[in-house]
């Protein structure tokens, strides 16, 4: 089977990516995994717009009201023992309700609890990262390749996370 | 969020992306990609459904363990179980969108000319 990426795109956002034209910027980079996953520490990232409730920091979907263009650059810490009722979610873009009811189809916390517990991988992280996915129209994504994107890298590997996976909204 | 993965990599870690647009993972160069064929906001799948969701997470780790090259993209055989039709509204937001709403009238009268041209 072949993903057809345009198959659930309304017409409009699924021309603003057949007309962009990009070409990936070489080398991709690269890190081996080096050692068997049962001896990796496995960090989460989301774009799905996640913060904990009790932070009362939203991402700034009130400045994007104001400035349709602009998407908020920065990022939240989730613990990855947090209550899934205790995740809100700010994003603009999509429709939240599948993800307040159940936080794993964008942020797999429980389902890497399983892994750990039945020795597929080594460990979890005990912080989890969410980005908001909307880098403004067109999209500028230097803000997280700068500062905010190595930051979390630095986090992790503080923390001696290996592994990481990436679901974006 | 694709630059992410290789924000990441490129700082030491190994990484594998779960993507709705191949499409788009291959033009910005992500690392590993495991490709869904799931509506947006879904990337592992739909809520409460723990069996879909631990399969393609574990098709994901076999994407990490096995990818050789960088670039590389591997395609799940997945399927979302909801007609298409259904799908495509039920995961935008209930309200367009604050770029949406303020740039559809121009991308519209752009369609238009489109057509136009072609006709």
């Amino acid at each position: 089977m072949t993903v057809d990426s345009f198959k659930f795109l309304p017409r409009l956002i699924a021309m603003f990516y057949r007309l962009t034209k990009r070409e990936p910027q070489m080398p991709i980079p690269w890190t081996s995994l080096g050692r068997p996953l049962n001896e990796c520490t496995f960090g989460l990232v989301t774009s799905a717009g996640l913060y904990p409730r009790d932070s009362g920091r939203p991402f700034d979907v009130e400045r994007e009201r104001q400035e349709p263009t602009w998407g908020d650059p920065s990022f939240r810490v989730i613990p990855s023992d947090i209550e899934s009722g205790a995740v809100g979610v700010s994003h603009l873009h999509f429709n939240t309700t599948d993800v307040e009811a159940d936080l794993n189809i964008l942020l797999p916390i429980h389902r890497f609890r399983t892994l750990v517990e039945e020795g597929r991988i080594g460990g979890l992280a005990a912080s989890s990262y969410s980005f908001m996915g909307y880098q403004g129209f067109p999209p500028d994504t230097t803000e997280w390749e700068e500062r905010y994107g190595p930051e979390v890298a630095e986090a992790f590997l503080n923390e001696g996370v290996n592994c990481v996976l990436l679901t974006p909204a | 969020m694709p630059v992410l993965a290789r924000t990441l990599e490129a700082a030491g870690l190994s990484t594998v992306f779960v993507t709705m647009m191949p499409y788009w993972a291959e033009k910005v160069g992500v690392p590993r990609s495991l490709a869904v064929e799931f509506p947006f906001g879904h990337s592992l799948g739909e809520p409460g459904d723990v069996e879909q969701q631990m399969r393609v997470i574990r098709q994901a780790l076999n994407v990490l363990e096995t990818a050789e090259k960088p670039g590389t993209i591997i395609h799940s055989d997945e399927r979302w179980l909801h007609p298409t039709d259904q799908a495509i509204k039920a995961w935008q937001p209930k309200e367009p969108s604050p770029v949406i709403a303020s740039l559809a009238p121009s991308f519209k009268e752009m369609l238009r000319k489109r057509r136009e041209q072609r006709e």
